[in-house]
């Protein structure tokens, strides 16, 4: 919403800066994002008449013009070729200063000297998209006579200022230079100017030119119509054509501006048809039928259907309802007689179709947020009167208004003690009512309270927080002191999962992994990258009705994917090495298609490529359960996941219970991912994670008596796993022994194909005393037998 | 005997110098002091001598026996002191050569950004609670207060799974959702990922974080919220903070509030970052929660009045480390990650 300064001072005394006016608005609720002031710094420009017009003696294209400008007549050179003698135009004297800081001074055109500049629009500052079609490429002549040599800057509002607001939806009444000043009355307590209206002269009746109004449809709340005839459409006069630019909106005829300003003005959105061209004479507000077509104003043609209201005559549609006219209809120069249309449409309607054909305007920006039905007859009154007033034409007699009667208005009951309560800032009674009061609330007093009556245009005043807020911003919240919270003593808590994820975060941090971050929305062809069969219960995902685009579509039910992506992504940049982990959430569905919220279970998913292997991932995880308190660990070859290579990944356990599965990335998963590095990912359930932890930690007493340690080498068949031979070591050991420490692993010359030398350091220890020699060496004989019976294993010396 | 202890003594003296090493000096141990030395030797031969004599010689021997064990000690403390100099001196590295053998992990800005405002709220008194990413029409909207035909909840600006389910548009549901288990009194921050349908540019991304807090209690007023807040933006940002409150308009709260925080590039001063304003604008949204709200979740909001504020995490942590592009959080550049 911008905001002419100057056109706002016309309706409320102010004597205040333009920044002061934007911060105290500002302050009471209408934020302000910018000021602008016009065409800073424009001097020495003056109205000049056109005495002669020559064409130069040495140049085809140019013409020497004299131009008087009161002290004295001027000779000045252009290239413009819309002059004619005798116009009046905006001169630039020599030692003229133009927007920009452009400097006019005494030039020389090829034997001619210039004595300054005539101006152009954009030579004076304004911007392209507001100037007339007609004056683009010419120098600016006024629409009349006026004093010569005067000065052009407050004759043509040069020196406006123009606030630019960012009005909230809740409030549509302030989208309108009066709504605006009834704000600024109420901020600044300056006294408002109501606009009265006055039409002099009337003349025949509205009945002898329409065959009427009629409403077919309930989204038309409101139709106020009145005719004026012997239209001359003309450009407006100079006063309403700068307003209009300074307001960002370019002239176009006579008709056009009055009913833009008075939209402007009153925020009332109007329209003007020329009613010879209107069917039967005649206007119907009825929904569009399936498959009617309408070539809007600016010259697309529109597929309607009955969601869409038009206005029609007898036959066909001849606008959009609330937001765009039709072509057919449209004001021309041979315009003699205009029905004019001040209407009120639901905002429902106007939003849903103003959507469906990506079709915004000034009307529908306004009439999708709802405006006050009363605006109708008072907007549609001014237009009436600027016509008389410009000699735009002659008001017929009469009006027809459908639909005009309204309901009572509402009324709110403030009570004093609730206000102090919600503002925590006790303001007096009659400052209360002054505050609504001067926004047009009518307010009685009764038992102590406040009775408040809604006006009209305030329809977002429901309920007595409502009132309280008008009371509070007005008073201004930046001057409630503050207070601290008061009551009993709150203790702030975490939720234990998030206590778990902070544990969990430590360790990865500790041992060099990044944490990431990934959308929770996956493409499905993420599914297909990571292999998984058509069965797989990943594949059970969501989708949204409108994603953003197919990568965007399914709400994941795994984080390996992103995991991918940014280590494929990572690696493409050339990036050596890449740890990483994420905690976020998977979506299962508890049916498909969804009828009800799915279930969101929390997973940790770490990835890595680079100088790692399987090896490091497990320990990782080792490291991760051991911090947790979760014992038990145990592991088992993972074959049947098509993600991961079948050789090197593993599920791993606490119990009997399956914590995730790890390993090293399928190498044709790898190549989907486009990356040349072997990667290894984990997906571990952290939900089940938190449901093990084991947080309580009980102190074991150091040991008293001294450790013997024992090594065993033996050579067993390749296909028999390490951790099937620490288990029968543990289970000799019985609870002597302390730890088990892998050496080596030999392959090679001093061993037979296919075997492989595994050597263990087995440390026992007893807490009730000191080991013999015997009982250790009872021990080590059982486990080198069990290990001969059940792996064929050789001891190696 | 007499002369050739004391010949033994210059001699002995006179070889156990402190420019001999250890070893050498332990040889002129065993040359002088041992079984076989020349002490030895000497004293074999006490024998010949006469019994006054004996005596005489005897305590001599003595005397230089002592004096010689004396200078060797003495000389192989000098010795040691000096070899440990050498070794040290010879020990000199290149101090300046980075090895590189240790990483540590980074966490990311965005996330470790909302613990520590969570962990503030939670300093001040306040539980942290956590809800679901996909959320019913009924909690992101209805029970709201958001107008049926509100534009928010068009498709083009919320993603929906069907006419019930939706992406959250933002963490107020999570209000609801607490107000409904919890009931009053309640005391309550929430973060997490929200949604809406928003092109990814450099400041714009379909998914994003706010954080979300609640206060409802008997009494509860806009000055407590103020009071609240700028404790808050002062932990956050710094003392020097001022804060400025501007009505403003959400469905869920009345009365509304902005709350633009002083810049925090230019500390206040005006530069570019905040269009020569001073401010940082919108940082915050927050209210008295609106009558209606409390009531939709059974609570008598005759009796409890409360605040609400929510803030986009995105953007506060842009603004405290500077980033510019808010697709830097999203992409896990590790180069981008290692910088935090």
């Amino acid at each position: 919403m911008l905001l002419p300064v100057n056109w706002l001072k016309n309706y409320v005394d102010l004597s205040i800066s333009s920044k002061e006016i934007a911060d105290g608005l500002t302050y009471s609720g209408s934020h302000v994002e910018s000021i602008t002031s016009m065409n800073k710094g424009i001097k020495k420009v003056v109205v000049a008449k056109l005495e002669s017009i020559e064409t130069h003696p040495n140049a085809d294209k140019l013409l020497v013009c004299k131009a008087d400008a009161g002290d004295k007549v001027y000779t000045v050179v252009t290239g413009a070729k819309n002059l004619k003698s005798g116009d009046y135009v905006p001169l630039a004297l020599p030692g003229a200063k133009l927007p920009g800081g452009i400097e006019i001074g005494i030039t020389d055109f090829r034997g001619t000297e210039s004595q300054g500049m005539l101006c152009s629009l954009k030579e004076l500052g304004y911007a392209d998209n507001v100037i007339p079609k007609e004056m683009r490429d010419g120098i600016f002549v006024f629409d009349k006579e006026y004093e010569l040599g005067q000065n052009v800057v407050p004759l043509m509002q040069l020196d406006d200022d123009i606030i630019e607001f960012e009005i909230t939806p809740n409030r549509p009444d302030c989208l309108s230079i009066y709504g605006m000043a009834r704000e600024a009355s109420a901020t600044f307590r300056g006294e408002l100017q109501e606009p009265e209206i006055e039409i002099e002269n009337e003349v025949d009746d509205i009945h002898d030119y329409t065959n009427g109004i009629e409403v077919k449809t309930e989204a038309c709340r409101r139709y106020y119509s009145r005719v004026v005839k012997d239209v001359v459409i003309k450009p407006s006069p100079l006063w309403m054509q700068t307003t209009l630019m300074n307001a960002g909106v370019r002239p176009v005829n006579n008709m056009v501006d009055i009913t833009n300003y008075v939209m402007l003005e009153l925020g009332e959105p109007l329209h003007a048809f020329d009613l010879d061209r209107l069917g039967g004479r005649k206007i119907v507000v009825r929904q569009a039928r399936d498959g009617e077509k309408l070539t809007t104003l600016d010259d697309v043609e529109r597929n309607l259907d009955e969601n869409d209201i038009v206005i029609a005559d007898e036959n066909t549609a001849i606008g959009l309802a609330g937001i765009m006219g039709g072509l057919d209809s449209e004001i021309t120069k041979g315009t003699k007689t205009v029905l004019l249309e001040g209407a009120n449409f639901n905002p429902r309607n106007v939003r849903l179709t103003s959507k469906k054909l990506a079709l915004r305007s000034e009307a529908s920006t306004r009439f999708e947020k709802g405006i006050d039905p009363n605006l109708c007859s008072q907007a549609v009154e001014r237009v009436c009167e600027l016509v008389e007033e410009t000699g735009a034409g002659k008001v017929v007699k009469g009006v027809i208004d459908v639909n005009q009667t309204r309901g009572n208005l509402h009324t709110i009951v403030l009570r004093p003690e609730r206000a102090k309560m919600l503002l925590g800032v006790e303001i007096p009674e009659e400052d209360m009512v002054g505050y609504l009061e001067r926004l047009k609330f009518k307010t009685t007093l009764k038992e102590g309270n406040i009775i408040a009556e809604v006006p009209s245009f305030r329809d977002d005043v429901q309920v007595e927080a409502d009132l309280i807020e008008e009371v509070g911003r007005l008073y201004g919240f930046h001057n409630i002191e503050s207070k601290p919270l008061t009551g009993g003593l709150t203790r702030g808590e975490k939720p234990y999962n998030k206590q778990i994820e902070s544990r969990v975060k430590s360790v990865l941090q500790g041992i060099g992994y990044n944490e990431v971050m990934t959308y929770s929305f996956i493409s499905p062809k993420a599914y297909d990258k990571l292999n998984l069969p058509e069965d797989a219960p990943e594949r059970s995902y969501i989708r949204l009705m409108n994603p953003l685009g197919e990568d965007y579509s399914t709400m994941r039910t795994t984080l390996l994917s992103n995991m991918m992506d940014l280590l494929g992504r990572n690696e493409n940049k050339g990036i050596e090495e890449v740890l990483a982990y994420e905690i976020g959430y998977i979506f299962i569905p508890k049916s498909l298609p969804v009828v009800e919220l799915p279930e969101e279970r929390q997973v940790l998913s770490i990835g890595f490529y680079g100088n790692k292997d399987f090896y490091y991932m497990k320990e990782t995880l080792e490291m991760v359960y051991g911090r947790l308190g979760i014992g038990g660990l145990n592991y088992k070859r993972l074959t049947d996941n098509p993600s991961f290579h079948p050789g090197r990944s593993a599920t791993v356990y606490s119990g009997d219970e399956v914590l995730g599965v790890f390993g090293e990335v399928h190498p044709d998963v790898a190549g989907n991912y486009e990356l040349k590095n072997r990667p290894y990912l984990a997906t571990i359930n952290f939900d089940k994670v938190v449901e093990m932890t084991d947080l309580d930690i009980k102190y074991k007493p150091l040991p008293k008596y001294p450790s013997m340690t024992r090594d065993i080498a033996v050579v067993v068949d390749e296909k028999v796993m390490v951790g099937e031979l620490e288990e029968i070591i543990t289970a000799h050991g019985k609870d002597l022994v302390e730890s088990i420490e892998l050496f080596d692993i030999y392959r090679g010359n001093q061993v037979e194909k296919n075997k492989k030398s595994v050597a263990f350091s087995i440390v026992y220890r007893s807490y009730e005393g000191t080991l013999t020699d015997s009982v250790i060496n009872d021990i080590q004989t059982g486990i080198i037998e069990d290990l001969e019976n059940k792996f064929d294993a050789k001891l190696r010396s | 005997m007499k002369e050739r202890l004391e010949a033994l003594r210059d001699a002995a003296f006179k070889e156990i110098q402190d420019n001999i090493d250890l070893n050498e000096l332990e040889e002129l141990r065993v040359k002088f002091l041992g079984k076989k030395g020349e002490i030895t030797k000497i004293l074999r031969d006490m024998g010949k001598l006469s019994a006054e004599m004996r005596p005489v010689i005897g305590q001599m021997a003595n005397e230089v026996r002592a004096d010689l064990e004396n200078k060797i000690n003495e000389t192989k403390e000098i010795l040691k002191t000096k070899a440990k100099e050498q070794r040290v001196a010879s020990e000199t590295i290149d101090i300046t050569v980075n090895t590189k053998d240790i990483k540590r992990g980074h966490r990311h800005p965005l996330i470790q950004t909302a613990e520590e405002l969570e962990d503030l709220f939670i300093s001040m008194g306040f539980s942290v609670v956590t809800g679901p990413e996909i959320e019913t029409v009924e909690n992101n909207f209805d029970a709201l207060n958001s107008p049926d035909n509100h534009p928010s909840r068009d498709l083009s600006d919320t993603f929906y799974i069907n006419e019930d389910l939706l992406l959250r548009t933002h963490t107020s549901p999570v209000q609801i959702r607490s107000m409904k288990k919890y009931g009053a009194p309640l005391r309550i921050v929430s973060a997490g990922r929200t949604f809406r349908y928003d092109d990814v540019d450099d400041t714009h991304s379909p998914m994003f974080h706010q954080l979300e807090g609640l206060v409802v209690d008997e009494n509860i007023s806009m000055a407590n919220l103020i009071h609240t807040l700028d404790i808050f933006i002062k932990e956050l940002f710094g003392e020097d903070m001022k804060t400025r409150y501007r009505p403003h308009h959400f469905p869920f709260t009345e009365p509304s509030a902005e709350v633009d925080v002083t810049c925090i590039e230019c500390r206040g001063e005006g530069c570019p970052a905040c269009n020569f304003t001073g401010w940082s604008m919108e940082l915050l949204g927050c209210g008295m929660v609106h009558p209606q709200v409390l009531e939709n979740c059974g609570i008598d909001s005759e009796k409890y009045t409360g605040f609400a504020f929510g803030m986009g995490i995105d953007r506060i942590a842009m603004v405290k480390y500077g980033i510019k592009d808010i697709r830097l959080l999203f992409e896990n550049d590790n180069r981008f990650l290692e910088q935090f």
